[in-house]
């Protein structure tokens, strides 16, 4: 048993543990410094991915490969943006404790443990752990009725989808015969001879996850728990989460479910065109930015399962590239977000936007490039998102895919376009209060890396080939 | 590496942004960066066209393919390369594009006034778009630079530009952005098949024909809308009336010649049998273009307006030209493109001088200037009188060669496509004695000054080479002969090795598109 693979978990969980301590024994005043500790376990963790060796581990049960480590890495990096931008936030709305970063990092644990699994049971127990935390952060703001609302919503419903999925797994064990990923799928490999047992069952594993990245027509919760959560909250279930689930969901499908393609395809492409047309269509009349990035993301999940649907090598390596872009320039859109606040007072409606290239031009200018990136305008790094989900779509023949992707990603452009509008043409708001450094820094790094993404587009390119051979080698 | 002996197109496409850059960086009150702004970047764009210039004077006029290669590895697994290069047929756009942006730059000193960095920034960050999509010789730059042209141009209309400027800029995007991704998407589909994006390549790639009928119909949703073509160019009256000048200039100067030299790079020399199953389709809709935009420019009251759909009518000339498939229609189209840049660029100047005095551009409030200003007024009359196709003036060269290449295709073609002659020549003249001639009645216009020196100097550079490409053509079109010949000849060559495919089965649905890349090659070498 080589347990030395599972290293950064191991170290993560103690790091973890130990800054809880650390909180509850200095109780006054330690939220800056559980913080800055978590940032800096999930910067060790990460070296740690990086530096640890490849295989399996537990019996096959925890993976240790290219996929994971890709994933991880993408995970660690948004979780510890959403810690960095959340210190500011936090004082000021008064839900500073050190809580908050301890729940970011066991989250992450649990989504550490999903993009690992190798086995239907590490896969839900990293699932619950990511989520029970997920659920509590949601409802942090707690003498606030909309995080409440928000937590709770949030917690019915994903444990109804937590069922759905047990179910399933319950189904594809019972009729294939194994938890194993890789049993499954050699128990699987003679379509024609599938039960229908094992067809149902995969039909409830697509429902458990379409909920958790958040998929039309599961797609309920997230315009609620993007609005009613804190900020920061939102900033970080926009990104790690959703690379986690989507990680996790392409490797489910095209692992153990790889050779019963013909049967979930259908599936997945009607989930991904009613989320592109819903995200597109849905956002339009939004006034709340939190409320529209939620519904940007459900668009912006629709793409990604084009490339899910190609079950394929090109559909993997698409779905990883439009992940890393993804979470940046989510993060740096809602680094502007946090950002928005006047007197005090968090603002959140689009329309307080209004002037913003007038009174901050910078902060401006950076939400005009997460904006186009999102729209998927080159040279931004949102164009080649979209560029390898539409070259996976055109290779693997589902041009129904593509043609409606490439017209949702028009009417989806005037919403972006209408923020724009609203920063730059409009007369000008009262401007905002100075914004904290940490947003500022985040901010421009992830501008800089949005921007800047097409000279150098190769090591996400090629590491994304490398994740996409572990299953189509 | 090439005859410059240095990267000149990548310095050339990307030294505005280096521009760009200082102007951002620049500290202090905004009244001092107002002013070093502009000085920056009219700098920077001087410097760029005089890098250019250097493209006129190495370009080896003898020689067909491209010339000044970059090639850069930058995605090797997927065949994608930042390629850069120029041929006969792009190096005078790359030219045409620096000319105008230094002129652009000048033409708004005075006139924008709120946010001048952030003008002279999104003005720079143009011209690098403009530059290389005429330089780029892999698909994927080519439509970065293509759709980033959006970009710079949205912020452009939506913030400096009139009333209405939300509408016109949102009309503009859309428009283009619809048309462009279904581009991408026969971008993605060639890019499979052959296995690279390199232009090179696939211009030496035999699609099957079956795909080539549906990748022409992708190519010409982007191109129709950016040149504009009828019925698709409703954005363009829109965009050119909220514009500010410069941006009109740039708009009416480069972005339209984005759209004909996508068909002429892409389209015709690509899909040369869907072109030709084509090409009746695109005749027709340029006929309708030419009289029927015409027409409505006979009826405007704005005289951006009637400019706007002047420049839809002269674009219709230029797709008629381009798909002739001879040497005089496509040269005639190239030519058409040149002038219509400098005419119509400089007649949107010539709107915007009594705009920033009188701040409309209602032909009714017009009248009689040549009393006060017979200097703008003889600048003006030329510009006219190049836009209607004197002889002797840029535009005439153009029409010329374009209605002697349709006149061997059919001889209809020619006549109604040369009909927008005459009606070009009715409202032009008319907006003319409109604005020009008459008596000076109003009591506002009785004080009203001609060309500041800042202005001469402005057109000084566009009379001249309206005069220069009127009198002595040669010197231009020598640079494109040899390139649209060997297109032509390809053209022919594949038209008549295709005839044997093309009596396959008719164009099939979605399935038949994607055809295995052997296929493909054993077409290819069928036509060798």
């Amino acid at each position: 048993m080589n347990w030395f693979l599972a290293l950064p978990e191991i170290v993560l969980a103690v790091s973890g543990m130990g800054i809880l301590l650390l909180g509850v024994i200095k109780r006054e005043g330690a939220t800056q410094l559980c913080s800055m500790l978590t940032i800096a376990a999930f910067v060790l963790c990460a070296v740690l991915v990086v530096g640890n060796s490849l295989g399996s581990a537990f019996e096959g049960q925890f993976l240790a490969d290219p996929i994971s480590v890709f994933a991880k890495l993408l995970i660690f990096a948004a979780a510890a943006f959403s810690v960095l931008m959340s210190l500011d936030f936090n004082e000021r709305a008064h839900i500073a404790r050190f809580e908050f970063p301890v729940l970011v990092l066991f989250a992450s644990l649990g989504m550490t443990m999903m993009v690992s699994a190798g086995n239907m049971m590490s896969l839900y127990l990293g699932l619950e752990l990511q989520s029970l935390s997920i659920y509590v952060l949601a409802a942090f703001a707690r003498d606030d009725l909309r995080s409440a609302e928000a937590g709770l919503k949030y917690f019915v419903l994903g444990a109804l989808a937590s069922g759905l999925l047990l179910y399933g797994i319950s189904l594809v064990y019972g009729f294939s015969g194994s938890m194993d990923f890789g049993g499954i799928a050699r128990s699987l490999t003679d379509p024609a001879g599938v039960s229908p047992g094992v067809i149902v069952g995969i039909v409830f594993i697509i429902t458990g996850l379409a909920f958790k990245v958040a998929a039309v027509p599961f797609h309920m919760w997230t315009p609620d728990v993007y609005e009613g959560a804190p900020t920061p909250v939102t900033a970080f279930f926009g990104t790690a989460p959703k690379v986690a689930a989507v990680v996790l969901f392409a490797r489910v499908m095209m692992g153990p479910f790889g050779h019963v393609l013909a049967q979930w395809q259908m599936l997945i492409e009607i989930i991904s065109i009613a989320s592109m047309i819903l995200g597109a269509l849905a956002a339009i009349g939004q006034t709340n930015i939190k409320r529209l990035m939620a519904y940007s993301s459900i668009g912006h999940m629709g793409y990604v399962l084009i490339g899910i649907a190609c079950g394929n090598a090109a559909g993997f390596r698409s779905v990883l590239i439009y992940l890393v872009v993804y979470v940046f320039m989510n993060l740096g859109a809602f680094a502007v977000i946090l950002a928005m606040r006047r007197r005090g007072e968090a603002v959140e409606s689009i329309a307080d936007l209004a002037g913003l290239g007038r009174t901050d031009p910078a902060l401006a200018l950076a939400m005009t490039v997460f904006m186009f990136s999102m729209a998927g305008i080159p040279p931004l790094s949102g164009f080649f998102g979209k560029l390898y989900v539409f070259l996976a779509a055109v290779q693997s023949g589902l041009w129904g895919l593509a043609i409606i992707g490439v017209l949702t990603s028009v009417i989806g452009a005037f919403y972006y376009l209408r923020i724009i509008k609203v920063m730059y043409f409009d007369d000008a708001a009262p401007a905002f209060d100075r914004r904290a450094p940490s947003l500022s820094l985040a901010a421009a790094a992830m501008g800089l890396f949005t921007t800047f993404f097409f000279v150098l587009p190769a090591p996400v390119m090629n590491a994304a080939q490398a994740a996409a051979k572990v299953l189509f080698g | 590496m090439n005859q410059a002996g240095f990267p000149l197109l990548s310095l050339i496409t990307w030294l505005p942004l280096v521009g760009g850059a200082a102007i951002l960086s620049m500290r202090g009150d905004e009244e001092v960066i107002a002013t070093n702004a502009r000085w920056a970047a009219l700098w920077t764009s001087l410097i760029v066209f005089a890098l250019s210039l250097l493209l006129w004077s190495e370009f080896d006029r003898g020689e067909a393919g491209f010339q000044f290669v970059e090639n850069v590895p930058w995605l090797p697994e997927f065949g994608v390369g930042y390629r850069m290069g120029v041929d006969g047929i792009s190096v005078l756009f790359v030219l045409l594009s620096t000319l105008l942006t230094p002129i652009c730059i000048l033409a708004s000193w005075e006139a924008v006034r709120r946010n001048v960095r952030e003008y002279m920034l999104v003005f720079l960050v143009l011209e690098t778009m403009m530059v290389g999509t005429f330089c780029a010789l892999d698909f994927v730059v080519f439509y970065m630079f293509f759709e980033g042209v959006l970009i710079p141009m949205y912020l452009i209309i939506g913030i400096w530009g009139g009333p209405r400027r939300v509408y016109s800029a949102f009309k503009f995007f859309l428009y283009t952005l619809a048309g462009s991704v279904l581009m991408l998407l026969a971008l993605l589909a060639m890019w499979h098949s052959a296995g690279t994006a390199d232009i090179t390549v696939l211009l030496r790639t035999q699609f099957p024909t079956n795909m080539q009928y549906w990748l022409f119909l992708a190519f010409l949703a982007s191109f129709a809308v950016k040149v504009p073509m009828w019925p698709v160019h409703t954005w363009l009256p829109d965009a050119h009336v909220e514009a500010p000048t410069a941006g009109s200039v740039i708009l009416a100067g480069v972005l339209l010649k984005m759209g004909a030299y996508g068909f002429l790079r892409f389209s015709v020399p690509m899909l040369p049998q869907a072109s030709a199953y084509f090409a009746p389709l695109i005749f027709a809709l340029s006929v309708v273009a030419v009289i029927y935009t015409s027409l409505v420019a006979l009826a405007q009251t704005d005289m951006k307006k009637l400019i706007a759909y002047s420049s839809v009518a002269h674009m219709g000339v230029v797709t008629i030209g381009i798909f002739t498939f001879n040497t005089q229609g496509i040269d005639g189209a190239l030519f058409q493109m040149l002038s219509h840049g400098i005419v119509s660029g400089a007649l949107f100047l010539c709107v915007g001088v009594i705009y920033d005095r009188m701040h409309t551009r209602e032909i009714a409030r017009y009248g009689g200037l040549a009393e006060r200003m017979p200097a703008y007024a003889t600048t003006f009359m030329l510009f006219t009188l190049a836009s209607v196709g004197l002889p002797g003036t840029a535009g005439f060269v153009g029409e010329i060669l374009v209605l002697l290449g349709s006149f061997r295709v059919n001889f209809w073609l020619a006549l109604l496509g040369s009909s927008g002659m005459i009606l070009g020549a009715a409202y032009m003249l008319y907006l003319y004695r409109r604005v020009i001639f008459g008596r000076l009645t109003r009591a506002d216009l009785q004080s009203i000054l001609d060309l500041s020196p800042r202005e001469i100097a402005v057109f000084a550079p566009l009379v001249l080479l309206t005069l220069w490409m009127g009198v002595y053509p040669s010197s231009f079109t020598h640079f494109f002969e040899n390139s649209v010949s060997a297109m032509v000849v390809q053209h022919r060559a594949a038209i008549e090795g295709g005839s044997r495919l093309a009596e396959q089965a008719p164009p099939r649905l979605i399935s038949g598109m994607i055809t295995p890349v052997a296929q493909s090659h054993a077409a290819q070498s069928m036509v060798r």
